[in-house]
């Protein structure tokens, strides 16, 4: 464990089992080697905030966590179980479809572009996974649903489709999608980055509530007031290395390093 | 009237909370005289080609009205009907699967589909109906079992020799290659963040395609099907080649071989054929209204929906909605 990069969140948190634990995580695209090394951990409860410059491989990180994306060397477990793969002895053996969807559900992902199903309403959307993976009987599916929309503040919004709410109604609805899945693990691959600056702070604000109740997550973002405000860890990658980590509001006063230095100068 | 006489100038000083608006504009039309002009020509030349067509003997009128609702011709076009839907559905379901095939990541899978559509979209449908019909010469029945030993089943391949059953599979094997590009260009047309939110929401591969993907596809697919429904329609007429003559066009001909009046008979046939292609165009039109659900409050066509052929409309475009796309 020499390597992992984040200190441990007490002498409780030490003793569990990490959320998510990543050693040594490699991932190549042909010979283009995105992602070297990686390796950190994520307590239960924690937000974990990534930021750093676009193809510095903190999306394809994040997509390797569900599985999306398939880890080429290194270890990557959520909850104790590794991503993917099944061990028996000394050998890993590819898990089938099947096992890697009931490990995604798990875990829920907030993607950049929201990734809505357009041919059906905000509430349709949050239904359709819970009734078609976990077989949640509809109407129970429904009120569940309609429960969930109003958590982000679109209880009103449920019979619209997705191209009539804007961008930032969207992303709300995505995060209700999401959660319908009771998942123990959030995902979000630049959740604000497609929308415009004014709707930015609507969808920062239901991710800062489902921080404060307790959700893990690992942010992917370049919010920097909200990775200091919220984060418990913040990393900052670039060229498919964690440059630097620790304390978010630490990192972003006070960058040790260069490249953090001069990313930061420029987003800041 | 003077302009700007009356009170500021619309621009330039802010006028404050509450005056009136601005003096809508009335600007005289711009006109397009050529439009006019060319399209008065064009209804001359039609009303000319028309009183000179209903004076000529050759088209032999009287027979048009005999024949039009002939019996024998109103059960032909019923069969033709029949010929259209069966193969078409036969088509549609055989493309979607090749379509699938094609998409899929086993080679295997993916080679056998290219085969098929190699062959049958490589080869003329009228010498693939000709084939079909000389079909239970070559296999009079099929024997499955192990080789060398009468171990095994034999299949009767006697219908085959059924006329109207091998005009619906050879025209439903030949539309199939077709369906399956039309259906394949709509599965890529959704997407690939749609594939992607119903993966990592812990839905199946067969669950992401009927639910999430097949639907959105819709879109792209059924303008193009339509045209094909259309085009097989008429196709059937080719069924001669078999040969199975009980469709529209073969009882038309085997009428004008009797009374020597092939004129008339052709025009008759094509105004069924017309009455048929005109009702699956407004079919269309409502199927293409109900697919285009939820994407904003654009109409899936501008007009003429069932007549560009091929051509896919704006729904693989991007700006149809701004869900897609990993960024």
């Amino acid at each position: 464990m020499s390597d992992t990069i984040l200190g441990d969140r007490g002498a409780a948190a030490a003793t569990t089992t990490p959320m998510v634990l990543a050693e040594g995580v490699s991932k190549s695209f042909g010979s283009n080697e995105v992602l070297k090394s990686i390796s950190l951990s994520v307590n239960q409860g924690e937000v974990l905030c990534i930021v750093g410059p676009s193809g510095s491989g903190k999306s394809t990180f994040l997509r390797c966590i569900n599985h999306l994306e398939r880890v080429d060397a290194g270890r990557l477990s959520v909850d104790g179980q590794l991503v993917g793969y099944r061990q028996h002895g000394d050998k890993l053996y590819e898990l089938k479809p099947k096992e890697a969807s009931k490990q995604r559900r798990e875990i829920g992902m907030v993607f950049q572009r929201f990734n809505l199903f357009p041919h059906m309403t905000a509430l349709e959307n949050v239904m359709e996974a819970p009734i078609r993976v976990k077989g949640i009987p509809r109407s129970q599916a429904a009120v569940r649903a309609q429960e969930l929309l109003a958590r982000v503040g679109l209880g009103n919004k449920a019979d619209h489709y997705p191209a009539h709410l804007s961008g930032g109604q969207q992303q709300r609805v995505a995060i209700a999608r999401a959660l319908a899945m009771d998942p123990k693990l959030m995902l979000f691959d630049e959740p604000t980055s497609a929308l415009d600056p004014e709707l930015v702070g609507e969808v920062l604000d239901v991710m800062k509530e489902l921080a404060a109740s307790g959700m893990t997550m690992i942010v992917v973002t370049h919010e920097m007031g909200f990775a200091r405000e919220v984060a418990d860890e913040l990393v900052f990658m670039d060229g498919g290395v964690v440059v630097e980590s620790g304390d978010p509001r630490e990192v972003l006063a006070n960058p040790q390093h260069q490249r953090t230095q001069a990313f930061l100068s420029k987003v800041l | 009237m003077t302009l700007g006489n009356q009170d500021r100038p619309a621009t330039g000083s802010p006028s404050p909370a509450g005056t009136p608006t601005s003096e809508p504009i009335k600007a005289i039309k711009l006109r397009h005289p050529w439009r006019i002009a060319i399209a008065a020509v064009l209804i001359l030349l039609l009303i000319w080609f028309l009183i000179d067509a209903s004076q000529r003997e050759a088209y032999g009128w009287p027979n048009v009205g005999k024949y039009i609702f002939d019996r024998r011709i109103s059960a032909a076009a019923l069969v033709t009907l029949q010929l259209t839907v069966y193969s078409m559905i036969i088509g549609v379901v055989l493309g979607l699967i090749l379509a699938v095939m094609r998409l899929s990541p086993n080679p295997v899978v993916k080679s056998v589909a290219w085969l098929y559509l190699w062959i049958f979209r490589g080869t003329p449908v009228y010498v693939q109906l000709v084939f079909w019909g000389l079909f239970s010469l070559i296999y009079p029945k099929i024997f499955l079992g192990v080789p060398w030993t009468d171990w095994g089943v034999n299949f009767d391949l006697g219908f085959m020799q059924n006329a109207f059953i091998i005009a619906i599979i050879g025209l439903a094997l030949n539309e199939a290659a077709y369906m399956a590009e039309i259906v394949r260009a709509g599965l890529l047309s959704v997407d690939a963040g749609q594939e992607e939110a119903a993966t990592a929401l812990g839905m199946s591969w067969g669950q992401t395609m009927t639910r999430i993907v097949i639907p959105q596809s819709m879109r792209v697919i059924i303008p193009p099907t339509g045209n094909e429904v259309i085009s097989m329609l008429k196709t059937t007429s080719l069924v001669a080649a078999i040969p199975l003559t009980t469709d529209l066009y073969g009882v038309a001909r085997d009428i004008s071989a009797t009374t020597f009046t092939p004129i008339p008979l052709l025009i008759v046939a094509s105004i069924w054929y017309l009455l048929f292609t005109s009702i699956l165009m407004v079919g269309q039109y409502f199927l293409e209204k109900r697919f285009s659900r939820g994407v904003s409050a654009r109409r899936p066509d501008r007009g003429e929906p069932a007549l560009v052929t091929g051509a896919l409309p704006a729904a693989g475009a991007p700006g149809g909605n701004d869900l897609g796309g990993k960024g």
